[in-house]
């Protein structure tokens, strides 16, 4: 009867927790982000994330193919990527540009690399990154939400304006719920928040990133003497902070690494606001501080458990 | 004691309990017609058989024993007759000798089968060596070896380790419900010959029944420590630091420390063996699993093969997937159900075709859930990602050395990957660059 057991290596049991639970839990924490953007963008919006979402898993599928690995697609990280991206774009973007920006995220960033795990940096960031280099004019076409007129009018996003020197800001309330310009996905932070809560508490992020990045911009943007909640509210910060920077393959590994990996973010973000061209810095900032990860990785690791540091074997071999 | 300097609890895993059999109180099996005993059943040097085919032997007789020190000596658990002296491959893919014992069910008693005569130390680990005792945890190191260490002197504490932590297996606890009394008095002495202060009894907090018992036994000198239930719980150096604050470094031992760890199985044996003289020859564990009709705590012959024990659980219930011997975490599987029980075998579990656990492994998403799971803080996947390419420096720095294979990485990993076998195998290439070293 027990003729054909199975004989492997302990343990013989495992958690539920899988790659595509955590995709789809991520998934799930952006449906509140891409509700958002159809509510204050229009259906262009929901038109726009679709194609990005299966434009990434498309460019997925095919790069597999071609290049003869097994399908991914079930992982749904291809998925994810296409959501984040498009949450990234200004809902004017032209459809075939956003699908050059699903191409360069999945092919250029992450299958060339490896697949899942192996990139470099953020494919998301990095794409957005990409196109706002490459389309300037379309990237940063704003306009303001909740517009029914077929015309939509076009408006500078809220650091734009205090670029710009504006006197009129949006209010704190307008922030909070996204009353004002800017990429499909972050200008409603009530819905981020949302997001982001539910994967702190399904433990898929630690909040070891969001905190430190959030912290760290509130409490540079006030040695600079600006508004921290301000700060805090406009841009892409909480959308950064909470889905983009806790990329598990782009940060680092230890809670010591991830820490130095979000103090770089909010720092860069705030230095890039402050002092740069552009208004806005997150997405250059968790790019360069993706690019850092490898390095932050060699030297935050843990401390093990009654683990002799090096020196003191040195020592030891010594006597 | 000292200063925590890891937190008060270290991290690990919570797996489902299964401990259904935490209430069925351990049932004498009928004598089995026939045993296999190998002559490897601790960690140490093997022992030679002393009986040959057609020998007639007698329960508790020797038949297996060594010169060597690391090592502990094999009795007969039936009465009858050696059928044969074969080889026999170990899951560990050594090759030894088993003798096969056909039982003629009378169960006579050798005459050497005697209370043993105890007033010193040195009499008190002849004892123990003559009992034939290994550590029952799991390990099987042999416990007169463990009792006389040459840290003997700077001995003081006496760590009970019932914590139990692995999923199914309700073997311990059924010892600290069943056999208190023995489990004092395997202390006492312990505690009398060694000169040690103080004794502490961890068990995790999820068996009320065998807490209740050892409260009332509770002495000045004697303490329980209620742990969380949390997985390995149960690891020796986990155990330690828990109860006494104390971190065992990298190529210590407990005993550099002046504490010393136990298994409760083994006392309650110690106890047992104290008071009639009954070398280890019978065996208490846990049969359960999905595939095992009716689970239950028995207590077997040493050898006694794995198929008779289950069908005396009412058979398979479902076609057996996966057999393995101990818990589901660290527990080793079988090839078949023709395998004989061991010293430190205190569990067999059987697992329905549908419930067994296959890896599919996938690339990993460096999402840093097996180091938040590593109790000893290590880097499971920076070990996986090391050794595949062959990085030593990277194995050594990050010291692989020091895992002690729990499962609690490849438990928790969203990828599947296989990260115990990567550190088998991690540590595997480290040796072996660390003798090319020399």
């Amino acid at each position: 009867m027990s003729k054909n057991l199975i004989v492997q290596a302990a343990p013989h049991i495992h958690s539920s927790e899988t790659t595509s639970r955590i995709m789809a839990l991520v998934l799930i924490s952006l449906a509140p982000a891409a509700a958002a953007s159809i509510w204050l963008f229009g259906l262009r919006a929901l038109l726009l994330i679709l194609c990005c979402v299966a434009g990434c898993v498309g460019f997925e599928y095919l790069a597999c193919r071609i290049m003869k690995r097994p399908n991914p697609i079930g992982d749904l990280s291809a998925a994810v990527t296409g959501l984040l991206l498009a949450l990234n774009l200004p809902v004017t973007m032209p459809i075939p540009l956003a699908l050059i920006g699903c191409f360069f995220a999945i092919v250029i960033v992450k299958q060339l690399f490896g697949g899942i795990g192996q990139n470099f940096a953020n494919p998301a960031i990095t794409a957005r990154v990409m196109l706002l280099a490459s389309f300037a004019g379309p990237m940063t076409n704003w306009v303001m939400p909740r517009q029914l007129a077929m015309d939509a009018i076009s408006s500078a996003t809220p650091l734009g304006l205090l670029d710009q020197g504006a006197e009129v800001l949006p209010s704190y309330w307008e922030l909070f719920i996204g009353l004002h310009s800017g990429s499909m996905g972050e200008t409603c932070i009530a819905a981020l928040l949302i997001g982001g809560i539910f994967l702190l508490v399904t433990k898929v992020i630690h909040p070891v990133i969001p905190l430190t990045y959030l912290g760290t911009v509130a409490v540079f943007s006030l040695l600079l003497g600006q508004d921290p909640l301000f700060q805090l509210m406009s841009g892409g910060v909480v959308l950064g902070a909470f889905f983009m920077a806790t990329d598990y393959s782009t940060c680092p590994v230890t809670n010591s690494g991830r820490f130095v990996f979000a103090l770089g973010c909010g720092i860069l973000t705030v230095a890039i606001r402050s002092f740069g061209s552009y208004p806005e810095g997150v997405s250059f900032s968790i790019l360069l501080m993706n690019l850092l990860t490898p390095l932050i990785d060699r030297y935050f690791v843990t401390r093990p458990f009654g683990g002799l540091v090096a020196k003191a074997q040195k020592g030891g071999a010594s006597k | 004691m000292k200063k925590r300097r890891f937190g008060s609890h270290l991290p690990g895993v919570s797996v489902s309990h299964h401990k259904e059999t935490a209430n069925i109180p351990i049932i004498p099996m009928p004598t089995p017609k026939k045993v296999i005993i190998p002559m490897i059943q601790q960690i140490g040097a093997e022992c030679q058989p002393l009986v040959k085919k057609g020998d007639h032997v007698l329960v508790g007789q020797t038949i297996g024993d060594t010169e060597q020190r690391i090592s502990a000596p094999i009795h007969a658990s039936v009465s009858g007759t050696v059928t044969a002296v074969q080889e026999f491959v170990t899951t560990q893919n050594v090759v030894t000798y088993a003798v096969h014992i056909e039982s003629d069910g009378l169960q006579e008693l050798d005459p050497s089968v005697q209370p043993p005569q105890v007033d010193s130390l040195e009499s008190f680990i002849t004892a123990v060596r003559r009992s034939g005792l290994v550590g029952l945890g799991g390990a099987g190191f042999p416990s007169h070896a463990k009792l006389n260490p040459k840290t003997l002197d700077s001995l003081h504490t006496l760590v009970v380790n019932a914590a139990e932590c692995e999923p199914y297996i309700t073997a311990d606890n059924r010892a600290m419900v069943e056999y208190t009394k023995h489990l004092f008095q395997a202390i006492e002495t312990v505690m009398q010959y060694l000169e040690l202060d103080q004794a502490f009894i961890g068990v995790e907090r999820n068996k009320p029944e065998a807490i209740a018992l050892l409260r009332k036994r509770e002495t000045d000198k004697i303490k329980v420590k209620v742990l969380p239930t949390r997985y390995p719980q149960g690891g020796e150096k986990v155990m330690i630091y828990e109860i006494t604050g104390q971190v065992i470094q990298e190529g210590k031992l407990p005993g550099d420390y002046g504490v010393l760890v136990m298994n409760v199985s083994s006392l309650a044996f110690l106890g047992q063996f104290l008071e009639t003289g009954m070398p280890l020859v019978n065996k208490w564990l846990t049969v359960a699993g999905s595939a095992i009709a009716i689970p239950k705590n028995v207590l077997v012959p040493l050898g006694t093969i794995y198929r008779d024990i289950i069908d005396f659980c009412g058979g398979y219930s479902a076609e057996p997937g996966e057999i393995f011997m101990g818990g589901p975490m660290m527990g080793i599987s079988v090839f078949n159900d023709n395998f004989p029980v061991l010293k430190n075998n205190n569990a067999i579990i059987a697992l329905a075709k549908e419930d067994v656990y296959t890896p599919k492994e996938s690339p990993c998403i460096n999402c840093g859930k097996c180091i938040q799971a590593c109790p000893l803080r290590l880097m499971p996947c920076m070990f996986d990602r090391a050794g595949q390419v062959g990085d030593v420096d990277t194995l050594r720095t990050l010291k692989i050395n020091l895992c002690m294979e729990c499962g609690c990485c490849a438990y928790v990993c969203p990828a599947d990957r296989q990260l115990v076998l990567a550190n088998k195998l991690g540590k595997k290439l480290l040796r072996e660059a660390q003798q090319k070293g020399k």
